[in-house]
């Protein structure tokens, strides 16, 4: 049907070859430039190799306080990822059999996903500010004095920033488990459940390991989705920015390589990340052998 | 048997938690948004009231056009030429590569590999992937090396970087990637034998493309479809970057209120944004039902 050695097999192969280049070509460029010496700029040509401007980014030179961002911003991340899993987790077995709200709950999903972020981030904010004018106005009402001394805001990284986030990773989440569940074998846990199993026990001897190396792309998921959302964090974060948010204020104002070595450390992350859970992911699903 | 009528209860309650998530942190945020859209502001608060203003602020001098078109239909109308401009773009990569993906890649190994190349950027930041074009398309970025040397122009070209060309540019970069999943998800169900029976019927290659893989493909082209247009409608940081900050954008103008504390007046935008973008997507949903795609 479509012959190997055609000649449009090879055009294609070459317009393949040319997407990809053209989908990490310029991130290499930024590594490559990264690596400059004390001289260098943000474009070619490059000048002289070195690691000055990972070790300027270690010290912090010119720099706001990348360190925290980065610790923040991987926290929350891991944070994200554990609550994705085992929220879509547990919400994806539930949808398995219909339920009340079953439809509703899975078009808000949908919604969560195509509500442009921006609007989302200032409902969100919106919402905490008048958490905050009600929690403010009950302190001088009732005279409670640790509000009135020392409240500040409700919003913050894991208050508004947490949730804002999951409101854009919990829908890919579910997804995944869609598409799980509506492969899934169900005569294993059937013969689980004629044995006498408990459905604790056939989640846990069963589904789970059947299901673990998708669980495994969830976290994927969750985790740098988080560790690189930006447009939904905007407005949440309260007074602790994540690297995001860092590095979209650096663009503006950042001249010399030192982003570019952010930006590298940061891909760097992400690419461990990624390595990371595809290991993972080909581990469980050899040790699965189906 | 006792135990399947114990956990039938139960079982929609595993939901619970992921439901309460989208209560907090999407229907009432939305909903607070919508009301105090109608509400009134000063310099330091926000006061409950029920009044238009911040809709009629919106749409000022909209109506007459004696001085040219307003800002807001401005923008609006600069939003719809992206989201024209990348749809047309990312469609056209994106079937492309998943057309190759699904029909070109015979063993299922190497259709993954080639599907997990294609997925791990969007895994990785994509601020550092807009900046990332700087060394390539700024004022003595390679682009412009390369066009100086072969002398195709005299001095260096300026609309390489921060204009609307590296705004669609880095759009295409970031969300093709939304066009190639579900197309290629639709086309990895079609049936090959379909195809091979057109073929043995006497149907050319671009016969068959037309009348049966794309039709079959309807549905993963509108998901695509789907995301790229709301991602480009509501976008801010990708027009701000790329855009040098020059190009104005809804989502740019609510975040400027914002940082304005103009709270009621951006969330009348954001409401409008949010309208708009519904009915486009309402629009497109008419075509296809999405459950049935996953």
């Amino acid at each position: 049907m479509f012959s190997k050695k055609s000649n449009t097999y090879y055009i294609c192969v070459f317009f393949f070859s040319l997407f990809v280049l053209f989908l990490y070509g310029p991130t290499f460029t930024i590594i490559l430039l990264s690596f400059q010496g004390p001289d260098g700029g943000l474009t070619f040509p490059l000048n002289g190799i070195s690691t000055y401007w990972f070790e300027e980014l270690w010290r912090g030179g010119s720099v706001v306080d990348i360190g925290s961002a980065f610790k923040r911003s991987i926290i929350l991340g891991v944070l994200v990822m554990v609550l994705t899993v085992v929220l879509s987790v547990a919400a994806g077995l539930a949808f398995r059999k219909k339920f009340w709200g079953s439809n509703i709950l899975f078009y808000t999903t949908v919604a969560s996903l195509i509500v442009p972020s921006i609007v989302l981030s200032l409902g969100v904010a919106l919402q905490f500010r008048l958490i905050d004018d009600i929690t403010k106005w009950i302190g001088t009402s009732l005279d409670i004095s640790w509000i009135n001394d020392s409240f500040q805001t409700s919003l913050g990284m894991y208050s508004s920033g947490l949730g804002a986030q999951l409101t854009w990773t919990l829908p890919f989440g579910l997804l995944i488990m869609f598409a799980v569940f509506n492969r899934f074998d169900k005569s294993y846990e059937e013969a689980a459940r004629d044995l006498g199993a408990s459905p604790w026990k056939t989640f846990k001897e069963i589904v789970l390991p059947l299901i673990a190396p998708s669980i495994v792309g969830i976290a994927l998921f969750g985790f740098t989705l988080s560790y690189d959302e930006l447009a939904r964090s905007s407005q949440v974060m309260g007074s602790g920015n994540t690297l995001p948010l860092e590095l979209r204020g650096l663009t503006t104002t950042v001249t010399t390589p030192i982003i570019y070595a952010l930006g590298t450390v940061t891909t760097f992350v992400s690419f461990t990340v990624i390595a990371i859970s595809v290991g993972f992911y080909l581990f469980l699903k050899r040790k699965k052998g189906i | 048997m006792p135990n399947l009528f114990k956990i039938k209860p139960s079982v929609g309650l595993l939901s619970l938690p992921y439901s309460l998530v989208f209560i907090f942190f999407f229907f009432i945020p939305l909903s607070l948004t919508l009301i105090i859209s109608f509400w009134d502001y000063n310099e330091y608060s926000i006061i409950p009231d029920l009044i238009l203003e911040n809709y009629r602020y919106i749409f000022e001098n909209c109506f007459s056009f004696e001085n040219g078109m307003c800002v807001t239909f401005k923008t609006y109308l600069s939003t719809f030429a992206f989201c024209l401009i990348t749809w047309f773009f990312t469609l056209i990569i994106g079937f492309f590569v998943a057309y190759f993906l699904s029909f070109y890649v015979n063993s299922l190994t190497w259709q993954i590999a080639l599907f997990l190349i294609c997925t791990i950027p969007f895994w990785t930041s994509n601020v550092i992937r807009m900046i990332s074009w700087i060394p390539l398309l700024g004022r003595n970025g390679l682009v412009n090396d390369f066009f100086l040397s072969t002398g195709l122009t005299s001095t260096p070209q300026e609309w390489l970087l921060y204009s609307a060309f590296s705004v669609v540019l880095a759009f295409v970069h970031l969300y093709t990637l939304f066009m190639i999943v579900p197309i290629f998800n639709s086309m990895m169900r079609i049936d090959k034998s379909i195809i091979e029976a057109a073929y043995d019927s006497g149907a050319n290659g671009f016969q068959v493309l037309w009348n049966i893989i794309i039709p079959l493909c309807k549905p993963g082209i509108v998901i695509g479809s789907i995301f790229v247009i709301t991602v480009v409608m509501g976008d801010f940081i990708t027009i701000g970057i790329m855009g040098g900050q020059q190009i104005p954008s809804i989502g740019k103008i609510i975040y400027v209120e914002m940082s304005y504390l103009q709270l009621p007046a951006a969330a009348a935008n954001a409401v409008i944004l949010l309208f708009l973008t519904l009915l486009i997507i309402w629009i497109m949903t008419k075509m296809i039902d999405i459950r049935k795609e996953l």
